[in-house]
């Protein structure tokens, strides 16, 4: 049977969905099985159906298929909701001595295993999910130790005696199935010498926010944007940072601006409707040329939305939102690695321009976990420019005739110079006001248009200066172009796999850059279709990408609240390209 | 920090346009005298302010300054703070700022008890925009927007920093040059959030509550023989509402500002020049 296995738990919220997935795929990951995980959960605490997806391989995976091999369903609805990717080798483990008959089609096999009275016999019914994973492992061939180092992971600060307990817990779910199945369903989950870690994209963001040397964070908590928060609490301290968790997001981000003022490297992680509260602020920000990073973690929208469910609904609105017009840079990482290293490149822009830069991610980055080989993340790579800092040697350069610091001065590349409060001659003036080059109000037309132009001009030079490029798959001679942003890279990068199956050859561009970004003029111009995919309705980079060329392209819009899969997207592409095939 | 600043080197080149007589011209003297006298200069100060008339103070002092959007001023300071608790850090603003859209922020701000002064001038209306109720507008005091009165009682902003928890109370008077003076030095010097309300009269578009009503009404509570460490005494004087009070009112003495309770000591603009040393046990935290 086929390396690439597909593993899911599901049942209510509250019944420990996550930490059991989280588990299993811990156990492939030190397995050195590549791991990519997905979460369908609903916006309560307890209650509703929520799952937690595993997709194994020792190749790389980065998307989830439509299929599902091995389904632990702890309520008749995860069966349910999962009806049209079981197949006649799934395997559905479920606990019949529960007050419910499991129903699920014949083609698939049952697997009932008394989950709670063997969790009991291990120690605790809150084992049962344990139990699940020791019989998945049966099923799959997967040797059980696996699963130990996990379980110590999991559960080692509660003590040895329920590491052990929920080490039989998994053992007893073995035997039971060993002792009372011969199954026809086949797996076998191989296991390589390679190491890998296993991370989320907000995780990602907040471990490149600490490598870039960003030490102040202020948030308030939003699904999905909260991992990044909670994974800084703590782990910024033991580099000289802080977390506040602020009242609300007007005063996260004028928190944050406060701290990028005095000098540190300064960050602020929300979703949709956070980012609405903050433009208010975003325009102080930038007017008063304040290097910040702003994360906005997209969920589906408008207004409340669907808190839980995918969309890439923001672009519009970071890159055009608040009143004025305000230069600003827009990035948005494709990949969970890269959210790692798009949030180093952001604070790189933020200092180096003096500007606010969102950094533009989505939910089906921010919660699914990947493996990567540790290097992915070289922190000996990581380079910190902190741009024109000026200190009390070099402060006198920017004094005019009168000792006053030209905090806004007036400069070729439109980038001033910058001097952290302390610096001795430095003090000056910022403000949301239009400002003179010392930064004093002012209503001079000319000094208006100069400093607008000034502002401006360091997106120019940012244009020039930096490497805006996208990154490049599949058949770079294809007469097909197809081009997306954020996370759909993945299950493009599998759809091209699939679609060169069947005889159709697309080259694939993913742009992180949404602002400035990558002229694509000329790979448009080679191409005889394009298509550009993202998770919205109305095809907000589609538009972009016809503005800057002037031509009209294909567009494979989602906005059901579920990301992309790589059959799925496959599929569209082959229809839409069979729609323009006959349109000409 | 040089000993020899006088408070004129707080003052910027800019002249302020506050109307003639306005009660923010005393404020702000009363600040950069009480930052010199504090031993504090220019290089190591940081003002932040919002909108408004209050909001230009950052304009006319000679500082680090920003000034900022409406409401948003303690927020701000709070960062500049947490990033760099070597600064000294004076937010100021105005009633409306502080007690209407920023009424939020001042109480979270006053129980994190940041060490910073804020210092809000409160003239009982809204001077900039031409004389509409404030937050602190008696009842029944006729505006533009109000004309029979706001016909609700007006925020008591002691009374509320007391219920958040505040470390530190104080009311002053603006034209009372030496006191206010006084009154700010011993905010500054205050380990934590030091609040002080100072009655800043708007000479065009508050004829209630003008000089002459606060001259004529104003007990000093150091003429009282008050003890600003006794909180049941502090807080009968804020809930009584019947007089109206100069002077620090509450002081807790055992105050321990935020940055000492959670350990943020370090410059945090200090940053090694590539991923700090330590940084790759955070990928092995993944395995």
């Amino acid at each position: 049977m086929a390396e690439d296995l597909n593993w899911a738990i599901g049942g209510e919220a509250g019944d420990g969905i996550d930490s059991t997935g989280k588990i299993f795929a811990q156990a492939l990951s030190r397995a050195g099985r590549h791991v990519f995980t997905s979460k369908d959960f609903a916006s309560r605490i307890r209650g509703g159906y929520t799952a937690y997806k595993i997709r194994t391989s020792t190749e790389q995976v980065q998307s989830v298929v439509d299929r599902l091999d091995i389904l632990v369903a702890l309520t008749q609805r995860t069966i349910d909701e999962n009806l049209d990717e079981l197949h006649d080798q799934s395997a559905v483990i479920y606990d019949g001595e529960r007050s419910w008959e499991a129903e699920y089609p014949d083609h698939i096999t049952g697997v009932d295993v008394p989950l709670k009275s063997l969790a009991e016999e291990a120690g605790g019914a809150i084992m049962r999910n344990i139990v699940a994973l020791g019989a998945a492992c049966e099923i799959t061939n997967f040797s059980i130790e696996n699963l130990d180092e996990a379980l110590e992971k999991r559960f080692g600060s509660k003590g040895e005696k329920i590491v052990e307990n929920n080490k039989k817990a998994a053992r007893l779910g073995q035997e039971y199935v060993a002792e009372n199945y011969d199954l026809d369903v086949d797996y076998d989950l191989d296991e390589t010498d390679n190491d890998y870690v296993l991370l989320n994209g907000d995780e990602a963001i907040g471990m490149g926010a600490i490598a870039a040397g960003c030490r102040f964070y202020a948030g308030y908590p939003i699904t999905p944007a909260t991992d990044v928060m909670e994974y800084l609490t703590g782990r910024i301290d033991e580099f000289g940072g802080h977390v506040v968790q602020a009242e609300d997001e007007l005063s996260a981000i004028n928190m944050a601006l406060g701290a990028a003022r005095a000098g540190a490297r300064s960050m602020t992680a929300t979703s949709g409707p956070g980012i609405d509260l903050m433009t208010e602020t975003f325009g102080l920000v930038a007017t008063s040329e304040t290097p910040l990073v702003i994360v906005d973690v997209m969920r589906s929208g408008p207004s409340t939305g669907m808190p839980t469910k995918q969309e890439q609904g923001d672009l519009n609105m970071t890159l055009y939102g608040g009143h004025g017009e305000i230069p600003r840079f827009v990035v948005a990482p494709t990949s969970i690695d890269e959210c790692f290293w798009k949030t180093v490149e952001a604070f790189n822009y933020a200092e180096k321009y003096q500007t606010p830069v969102y950094l533009v991610a989505d939910l089906a980055l921010a919660v699914t976990e990947q493996t990567f080989p540790p290097e992915t993340f070289d922190m000996d790579e990581v380079e910190v420019d902190r741009g024109k800092v000026v200190d009390d040697d070099t402060v006198g350069e920017w004094l005019d005739e009168e000792g006053r610091f030209r905090a806004h001065a007036n400069t070729e590349d439109g980038v001033s110079p910058r001097a952290f409060p302390g610096t001795i001659d430095g003090a000056h003036m910022s403000t949301g006001l239009e400002h003179d080059e010392l930064g004093r109000r002012t209503e001079d037309t000319n000094v208006r248009i100069e400093q607008v132009d000034k502002r401006n001009r360091k997106v120019e030079t940012a244009r020039e200066q930096e490497d805006w490029d996208y990154r490049e798959f599949g058949d770079p001679d294809a007469d097909s172009l197809v081009i997306s942003w954020g996370s759909n890279e993945g299950a493009m990068r599998e759809a091209i796999d699939l679609l060169e199956e069947r005889g159709v050859d697309v080259r694939f561009l993913s742009v992180p850059y949404i602002f400035p970004r990558p002229d694509l003029t000329d790979d448009i111009e080679a191409a005889e279709d394009v298509i550009v995919v993202e998770c919205n309705a109305t095809g907000q980079f589609a538009d972009l990408i016809e503005h800057d060329v002037l031509q009209r392209v294909q567009r494979i819009n989602k906005y059901d609240g579920v990301r992309f899969k790589a059959d799925e997207l496959a599929d569209d592409i082959e229809a839409t390209l069979a729609t323009e095939a006959n349109a000409q | 920090m040089s000993s020899d600043v006088k408070f004129t080197d707080f003052k910027s080149d800019k002249q302020p346009t506050w109307c003639p007589g306005c009660g923010d011209f005393g404020t702000m003297n009363g600040m950069m005298k009480a930052l010199a006298n504090t031993g504090n200069d220019p290089d190591n100060t940081f003002v932040v302010a919002g909108i408004g008339c209050s909001g230009k103070i950052g304009t006319y002092m000679h500082s680090y300054a920003l000034h900022g959007v409406h409401g948003r001023a303690l927020p701000v300071g709070t960062g500049v703070k947490f990033a760099n608790p070597d600064l000294e850090v004076m937010v100021a603003g105005g009633d409306g700022d502080g007690y209407s859209i920023g009424a939020g922020h001042f109480v979270h701000a006053v129980r994190r008890n940041p060490d910073i002064t804020y210092v809000v001038m409160d003239n009982r209306i809204y001077g900039l925009t031409k004389g509409q109720a404030s937050p602190t507008s008696r009842q029944d005091f006729e505006t533009s927007t109000t004309p029979e009165g706001p016909k609700q009682p007006p925020v008591n902003p002691l009374a509320l920093a007391l219920a958040s928890g505040a470390t530190f109370i104080a009311q002053s008077f603006s034209s009372d040059a030496l006191r206010h003076a006084e009154i700010i030095e011993q905010a500054i010097e205050h380990d934590g959030f030091g609040f002080v309300n100072v009655f800043s009269p708007c000479v065009t578009f508050n004829d209630v509550d003008t000089y002459d009503y606060f001259r004529d009404s104003l007990v000093d509570l150091q003429e009282e023989d008050h003890d600003p460490t006794d909180y049941q005494s502090a807080k009968e004087k804020i809930l009584e509402g019947d007089k109206e009070y100069m002077g620090v009112i509450w002081q807790d003495e055992e105050s321990v500002p935020y940055h000492e309770t959670h350990g943020v000591t370090e410059n945090m603009a200090d940053i090694p020049d590539g991923a700090a040393d330590g940084t790759m046990d955070l990928v092995r935290e993944f395995y």
